[in-house]
């Protein structure tokens, strides 16, 4: 108890010294940005799933063709959840002269389980039951096709409706773009009246569950292993998978970002505990005379740096909260969102990487006090004892990589980041060394105080190379976060550019490419591409045949047992990317291109041939070539596209995306009249959704590297403190010795100007590196590095270390020399 | 009277560069409780270093040295810290009061870290009897020299330490200063029955000590004791 008090004691005099300021400054800045992605993220993902919730409106959804077996309902029941019923299926509306196709659901009382509809029926509200018997809703893009008013009466099937109100805010859409159609609801007791329940009706029935989420998850795992082949299983996580690309890649990008900072403060707390050490061997020496053993003084400062750590966390993770807060404050889309509170989680993982950041970057020096020899207090001039260099910086390290893992969810990017940033950082310490000898080796041909900064800088050339690349830290991060963060995030935001496709056309029969071709043309559209599709299914690869039970994973089956949408072209989408293999030539025969993704879920590899049984006729050909397909390109791909051979003499139907604006939506209205099997399918919603979230990471990103920036600049304020007590001493001597103010001035701001300048030059071609590496493994878009980042680098590194040197170093000049010698 | 320290042929040597330094060689001597005992030479005597393996700072390369009947090398690292603190006092020429805390937390320190309970009122004893109960809640830098030495002699004596060490505990000081520290010093001395061991250059503080023990070249100089 002792200790702990002397422990607390000391702690309140040293913090005066600065060390303490630093370590507290930088793992609050630390735990802060890790706080603040964490809890942004956990608070866009929580709206994300209750969006995607009443995307399904339910928890959890099986579709089938086939009427369920009624033990579903049974089991869902008996876990005590909620169960509903649709039955859905595509059908023309009609009206006088006017039909559309559309997609009509039939839905029970109780529907949706999860989320709202909103109807107009007069006035504009959240639908509280299902429709009355003998009425319908419908959509405003059926109203509009159809020149239909509220109240109107339309035909489907045998049976005329009423339509009671306009759909404004539907829910329950299918994932995927299948019934992308205008939809109609209707009370499922009017289903069998309107006649269309016959044989060979395409009714696909929903079961649609919703309760705790843990049982809902039990009940997964209860019903999927049993599923058949034509029931599909959807949750959350199934939906909007272009959203949820955004938000995973937004978030890893955000985790780097964090990472920066929480890097920063590591090197900034290296060099300030490496200050603490020094500055205590005294202390610890008579602690240790005066019969102190090793695991007390050790305790000593413990004590101090657990308390250090939990203030730390504490007030980090306030920061954190609050800077969220503010975040999401100032971005009005997600003002007006209402967005859910986040989770205690991501407050947990900030606080325990902070923890690990002090164990990995302050602990082991630590150690150091312990090992201190009393003989010390006989003569000062002894070394601090040695930790194994390689246990320092490995523990280091190993937290950091542990942190990397955790943070950027992907092993792969974790390990190439980190493994990046080690290399970098080792070699630009190393070439710091090289330089900085290679200054005061040919020194003679400077000027006095020139050679002696040279000679200054070299003499401590291992603690100015860890200065420099500590700096280069700060710096790199400061060039990420004003010239490459811009770069990126336009060329991110390219990726969706304003004319980016919003609407899909499929169902087009190969007697109307050219009638719709010139409907495009007549409307002053640019002429669609227009790619065939055929359908066929797996049979065999390798000659193997291959079946749903071939594959454990249920997509794996699903995917089996489905029909495949086929294509064939000559040229591989501009929007693809070859990952393995080669494009066919010109007239080649014969082959097959796969994604990446469906490859490996299926097991398929370059080389292996695959058989597809294509209207009861079938054909094998040769995986030729890999893609990697953006699937948030808002364009059509495909899983597999063949030579034109292969698949050209099969009846194919035709499929595109196209950009229509806002003003021209009434040419769409046209194309759906003048071909009315058509479905033209409005991809607008998600893709203002997907650059909706871009606008808000972005926005999130500049508030990361504020973090980052603060802690750049701890690591500058450690830096110039971990030299102050030599540079204090150095400079008594040489006033002693006759050297005048403005000689002693220049020398240090010499030193500060070779130091921000290597500094500034590593930083740029770490920025370069770091940007490169963002662009192309965590937003996967080319990079262009600017020339200015190289410039602004130097310069700015001089003129800020200069600056900071400057107003760090001036007090020294004006205090006695006998005071500093004396206090020394 | 008892024996509390022994020492028994005391080598030291180091590496300078390739070949061996020898700094002390073959140091034997006994000092019996309540002794004084000055050890004098020129600057690189070995002093110090003769100090340094006394206390059990420093290990030796040979021989071995008794404190109150225990063999000092044969004790780890923590099992020396343990003696010392049981049974030793330490007063050094640049005081070594730890800056950052002040007269008094200075003075409860080595009883702290032994765990004593009235550590508090102790140190203010102690604190009193160097004349310094005024100046309890000063930093060291906000005090004299000669304070700081005192307040060092509190930290020394606080424990009633059976053996002294002091190492040119005058060397920081001005002449009368120094004397009114020696002065103080001597008294605790006697008051608590204390060994001193004492290294100094001073020839007239060195009479006033019972034995004396001359080093030269890291020997002992004959008919020095």
């Amino acid at each position: 108890m002792n200790l702990l008090r002397l422990s607390l004691n000391l702690l309140r005099r040293d913090w005066r010294a600065g060390e303490w300021r630093v370590l507290l400054l930088a793992l609050v800045l630390a735990v802060g940005s890790l706080a603040t992605v964490g809890l942004f993220a956990d608070r866009v993902r929580q709206a994300l799933q209750q969006q995607a919730q009443s995307l399904i409106g339910a928890d959890l959804r099986i579709t089938s063709t086939r009427p369920f077996s009624p033990a579903y309902r049974k089991a869902a029941e008996a876990r005590g959840l909620q169960v509903v019923q649709s039955r859905t299926f595509p059908s023309m509306v009609a009206h006088g002269e006017q039909v559309s196709l559309s997609e009509i659901q039939a839905v029970e009382k109780g529907y949706p389980l999860r989320g709202e509809i909103e109807i107009d029926d007069g006035s504009v509200h959240v639908a509280q039951a299902i429709p009355a018997r003998g009425t319908v809703w419908a959509d405003e893009r059926l109203l509009r096709r159809l020149d239909v008013q509220a109240g109107d009466e339309v035909g489907i099937g045998a049976r005329r409706f009423a339509v009671a109100a306009i759909v404004v805010k539907d829910i329950d859409q299918s994932i995927g773009f299948s019934s992308f159609a205008p939809r109609v609801l209707m009370n499922d007791a009017d289903l069998a009246s309107t006649g269309l329940l016959q044989q060979g009706s395409r009714l696909s029935y929903r079961l649609m569950i919703a309760g705790d989420a843990v049982q809902v998850k039990m009940l997964r795992a209860e019903l999927e292993p049993g599923l058949s082949g034509n029931e599909k299983m959807e949750d959350v996580r199934d939906a909007r998978p272009e959203i949820r690309t955004a938000l995973e890649r937004a978030e890893h990008f955000l985790g780097l970002a964090a990472l920066t900072a929480a890097i920063l403060a590591g090197a900034a707390m290296a060099l300030a505990a490496r200050r603490f050490v020094l500055r205590h061997l005294d202390g610890c020496a008579v602690m240790r005379c005066l019969g102190a053993q090793q695991g007390q003084v050790l305790w000593l400062f413990l004590y101090q740096f657990i308390l250090l750590g939990v203030v730390a966390v504490l007030l980090g993770g306030l920061l954190g909260y609050a800077t969220q807060s503010v975040l999401v404050e100032s971005i009005a889309a997600m003002r007006n969102a209402s967005l859910p509170q986040p989770g205690v989680l991501p407050l947990l993982k900030a606080a325990a990487s902070g923890f690990a950041l002090l164990l990995g970057f302050a602990f082991l020096p630590l150690l150091q006090l312990r090992r201190v020899s009393p003989l010390r207090v006989l003569r000062r001039e002894m070394g601090s004892p040695e930790v194994s260099g390689w246990l320092i910086y490995g523990l280091a390290v190993a937290v950091l990589a542990l942190l990397f893992l955790w943070h950027a969810g992907s092993l792969k990017l974790g390990l190439a980041v980190l493994g990046g940033l080690l290399a970098g950082l080792l070699v630009f310490g190393w070439l710091a060394w090289l330089l900085l000898h290679g200054l005061a080796r040919n020194s003679f041909y400077f000027q006095s105080q020139w050679r002696h900064a040279f000679n200054n800088l070299a003499r401590h050339g291992r603690s100015a190379a860890v200065q420099v690349v500590a700096l280069s830290l700060g710096g790199m991060a400061l060039l990420v976060l004003t010239l490459v963060r811009a770069d990126l995030l336009e060329a991110w935001q390219g990726k969706l550019p304003p004319d980016t496709p919003n609407r899909f056309v499929v169902n087009i029969q190969s007697d109307q490419v050219q009638p719709v071709r010139d409907f495009f043309a007549r409307q002053s559209l640019p002429s669609p591409e227009l790619q065939p599709m055929v359908r066929g299914r797996l049979v065999a690869i390798n000659d193997r045949a291959v079946s749903g039970d071939s594959y454990p994973d249920p997509r794996a089956r699903g995917l089996v047992e489905r029909e495949f949408n086929l294509s064939y072209m000559e040229q591989m989408p501009s929007w693809n990317e070859l990952v393995s293999g080669k494009w066919w030539e010109k007239n080649g025969a014969g082959e097959l291109s796969v994604e990446e993704g469906i490859a490996k879920t299926l097991g398929i590899h370059m080389g292996d041939t695959l058989t597809y049984d294509v209207a009861g006729s079938s054909f094998t050909a040769k995986v030729t070539s890999l893609r990697k397909v953006q699937w948030d390109s808002m364009r059509v791909n495909f899983f597999v596209i063949a030579t034109p051979e292969l698949l050209q003499d099969f009846p194919a139907s035709y499929l595109s995306s196209f950009y229509l604006p806002t003003d021209r939506v009434r040419a769409g209205d046209e194309l759906s009249r003048a071909f009315p099997n058509i479905l033209l399918i409005d991809t607008g919603a998600v893709i203002a959704q997907v650059r909706g979230i871009m606008d808000q990471i972005a926005q999130t990103v500049s508030a990361v590297f504020l973090f980052t920036l603060l802690t750049g600049l701890a690591v500058l304020y450690a830096a110039l403190l971990a030299t102050q007590d030599e540079r204090s001493h150095e400079a008594a001597i040489l006033r002693t010795l006759g050297a005048d103010s403005r000689y002693l001035r220049r020398l240090h701001l010499t030193e500060f100007a070779v130091l921000g300048g290597l500094s500034g030059l590593f930083a740029a071609a770490g920025a370069v590196l770091l940007g490169w590496v963002l662009a192309r493994f965590v937003l996967e878009i080319p990079y262009q590095a600017n020339l200015s980042v190289w410039l602004i680098g130097v310069l700015g590194g001089i003129a800020v270390v200069m600056l900071a040197g400057w107003l760090a170093t001036r007090k020294l000049l004006l205090r006695p020399p006998l005071r500093i010698l004396a206090a020394d | 009277m008892a024996v509390i320290v022994q020492a028994t042929g005391l080598t030291k040597q180091v590496m300078s560069g390739d070949s061996p330094l020898v700094i002390l060689h073959d140091v034997s001597f006994e000092v019996e409780a309540g002794e004084s005992l000055a050890i004098i030479g020129a600057s690189g005597s070995g002093k110090s270093t003769l100090l340094g393996l006394l206390a059990g700072l420093d290990m030796p390369s040979g021989g071995s040295v008794r404190l109150n009947d225990t063999d000092l090398f044969s004790l780890d690292e923590d099992g020396r810290a343990r003696l010392r603190g049981e049974l030793a006092g330490f007063v050094f020429q640049s005081f070594q009061l730890l800056p950052a805390l002040n007269a008094l937390e200075n003075v409860m320190l080595p009883l702290e870290l032994a765990g004593t309970k009235d550590a508090r009122q102790r140190a203010v004893d102690s604190l009193q009897q160097v004349g310094l109960s005024a100046r309890a809640h000063h930093l060291p830098k906000h005090l004299s020299g000669g304070e700081q030495q005192r307040v060092a002699l509190a930290r020394a004596f606080v424990t009633r330490p059976r053996i002294l060490f002091a190492d040119e505990p005058t060397g920081n000081l001005d002449a009368a200063t120094g004397a009114q520290v020696i002065e103080l010093m001597l008294e605790l001395n006697r008051a608590q029955g204390t060994t001193l061991i004492l290294v100094t250059h001073d020839e007239a503080l060195a009479r006033r000590c019972s034995k004396q023990l001359r080093l030269a070249a890291g020997k002992v100089q004959a008919g020095s004791h």
